[in-house]
C-alpha cells in the first residue's frame, strides 16, 4: 500500500508537469505539489489504494497493447464490412466464454479486451464464465477467446488457477 | 505543405460533425433508453476528437487540454446517468448491490420509453413523502 | 535531403491515418443507425470508439511532432483506450440487468427499396421484451411505493 501510494504520487506529479509545461514557475509548481499531496491523502483516507488503483505499466502490458491493436484492426474491418454491405447479413449470438483467471485484475483485463474488440461485447461476468454477445456467429470462436485469455493473463501475470475463489468474498 | 494539412484537418472536423449529426438522429429516435445513452457516449467521443482537431486547426495547444477534460467527463457522465436511471438517485453506494439483492435501496426502475417519465416523477414523489 | 523528405513523409502518414480514422468514425455512425437492435448497435459504436478515435489521434500526433501537444494527445488516446470498453460494458450490463432481450439468430436488412420499412420492424420487435419486463417489474415498484 505504501509502495502504491508512492507510485501514485510520482505518476500524479509527472501528469501535472506534463500538462502544465511550466517547469520554472514557483507558484505553479507549489500549487501542483499541494494538489498532488492532497489527492494522495484523500485516496489514502478512502482506503481504495492498492495495486489495482495504481496502474503498473511495464513492457508486458505494452506488448499486450500492441497485440490488441492488431486484433482490434482485424475485427474492426470485419464489422465495418458487415455493416456497410447493402444486405447487412449479421447473426447476433450469445455465448459463454470460460473465465479461468483468478485475480480481479486478470478478469477485468480479459473482459475489457473482449469488449474492446468490436464485434464482441462482454455482457455479464459470472463466477467462472463471461456472457459474450457477438455480432457475427463467426466471431464466437472458443479457441480465439482462449488465446486472448492466455495473453491477458500473461500481460498482468495472472496465475490462471482455474476457479475464481477469492472473488466471492470480496463481493 | 502545412496548407495541405490545414485543409486535411478542416475536412476531418467537417466529417466528424457529420458523424455527430448521424448520431443525433439515433439519440432522438432511439427506441430504448440505452440506445440514447449509447448515442450520447459515442457523441462525447466524437466531441473529444473534434476538440483535438479544432485545437490544431486554430493552432492553440490549450484546446487539447479541454479535450482531455471532456474525455474524462464523458466517461463519468455515462456512468452517472446509468447509475441514476438504475437507482433513481446518485448517492447510493454501489456496494449495496452485491450485499443485498432482495432489498435494494430504491426499487429498480424499468426502462420503457413512455413509462420512464411517469416513473421518474412517481419515484421522486414517493421518496419525498 | 532527409530534411526535405521528412515533412512530406509526415504529411503523407498523417493524412492517411486521419482519412482512415474518418472512414471508421463515419462507418460506426452509419452502423449505429442501420443495425436493428440495441445490442448490435453496441458493436458499431465500438468501431467508432476504438479504431476511429485512435487513428485520428495518431494522425494528430504525427502532425504535432515531438512536443507537449503530442504528449497531451497521447494522454487522450490512453484515456479513450481505457474508458471506452468500461463505458460500453456499463451500458450493456445495465441494459441486460433491466431485462432488455437481444435479438438473436440471422438478420438480413430488407431490400434496398424498402430501406424505410426497417425502422418499423425494429420498433415492433423490441417492445415485447420491454413490456414483459415492465409487467414483471411494475408490481414490486408499486407495492414498495404504497408501503412507503
Amino acid at each position: 500500500m505504501k509502495r502504491s501510494a508512492l507510485v501514485l504520487l510520482v505518476l500524479l506529479a509527472g501528469y501535472w508537469l506534463a500538462l502544465s509545461g511550466y517547469l520554472d514557475n514557483p507558484v505553479l509548481l507549489s500549487v501542483g505539489a499541494i494538489s498532488v499531496v492532497l489527492v494522495v491523502a484523500m485516496v489514502w483516507r478512502m482506503g481504495i489504494i492498492d495495486t489495482e488503483t495504481v496502474p503498473y505499466i511495464h513492457g508486458k502490458s505494452l506488448g499486450y497493447f500492441a497485440w490488441m491493436f492488431v486484433q482490434i484492426t482485424k475485427s474492426n474491418i470485419d464489422v465495418v464490412k458487415a455493416v456497410l454491405s447493402p444486405d447487412m447479413e449479421i447473426s447476433p449470438k450469445l455465448t459463454k466464454v470460460p473465465l479461468p483467471h483468478s485475480t480481479d485484475l486478470g478478469r477485468v483485463t480479459f473482459a475489457n479486451s473482449i469488449t474492446l474488440t468490436p464485434g464482441t461485447v462482454s455482457v455479464e461476468m459470472q463466477d467462472d464464465v463471461i456472457l459474450v454477445h457477438a455480432l457475427l456467429a463467426s466471431m464466437t470462436d472458443q479457441k480465439a477467446f482462449a488465446d486472448m485469455g492466455e495473453r491477458a493473463a500473461w500481460a498482468v501475470s495472472d496465475p490462471m488457477s482455474g476457479k475464481a475463489a477469492p472473488q466471492k468474498d470480496s463481493k | 505543405m502545412t496548407q495541405f494539412l490545414y485543409y486535411m484537418n478542416v475536412g476531418t472536423a467537417f466529417f466528424l460533425l457529420i458523424g455527430m449529426v448521424l448520431l443525433l438522429t439515433r439519440l432522438l429516435s432511439g427506441p430504448t433508453l440505452y440506445d440514447r445513452i449509447l448515442a450520447m457516449n459515442s457523441f462525447g467521443t466524437k466531441v473529444v476528437l473534434f476538440l483535438a482537431v479544432f485545437a490544431l486547426i486554430i493552432g492553440r495547444d490549450d484546446g487539447v487540454d479541454i479535450a482531455i477534460l471532456y474525455a474524462l467527463m464523458n466517461f463519468i457522465a455515462t456512468i452517472a446517468v446509468l447509475k441514476f436511471f438504475r437507482y433513481s438517485a446518485l448517492g447510493v453506494s454501489l456496494e449495496d448491490e452485491f450485499i443485498e439483492e432482495e432489498n435494494p435501496p430504491v426499487a429498480p426502475r424499468n426502462t420503457g420509453v413512455n413509462k420512464t417519465s411517469t416513473n421518474r416523477t412517481g419515484t421522486k414523489k414517493g421518496k419525498r413523502t | 535531403m532527409i530534411a526535405e523528405f521528412l515533412p512530406v513523409a509526415q504529411m503523407l502518414i498523417a493524412s492517411v491515418l486521419m482519412l482512415a480514422g474518418v472512414f471508421f468514425v463515419i462507418a460506426g455512425a452509419i452502423g449505429v443507425i442501420r443495425l436493428p437492435d440495441f445490442y448490435t448497435r453496441m458493436h458499431a459504436a465500438g468501431v467508432t470508439d476504438t479504431l476511429g478515435a485512435e487513428l485520428i489521434i495518431f494522425g494528430l500526433i504525427v502532425q504535432a511532432g515531438i512536443s507537449q501537444t503530442s504528449l497531451k494527445l497521447v494522454f487522450i488516446a490512453f484515456f479513450l483506450f481505457l474508458t471506452s470498453p468500461t463505458a460500453t460494458h456499463a451500458v450493456v450490463g445495465a441494459a441486460w440487468q433491466s431485462g432488455l432481450k437481444p435479438k438473436l439468430g440471422k438478420y438480413k436488412a430488407p431490400a434496398p427499396g424498402e430501406a424505410k420499412a426497417k425502422p418499423k420492424t425494429k420498433s415492433k420487435a423490441t417492445p415485447p421484451a420491454k413490456s414483459k419486463t415492465k409487467s414483471k417489474r411494475k408490481s414490486p415498484v408499486k407495492t414498495t411505493r404504497t408501503k412507503k
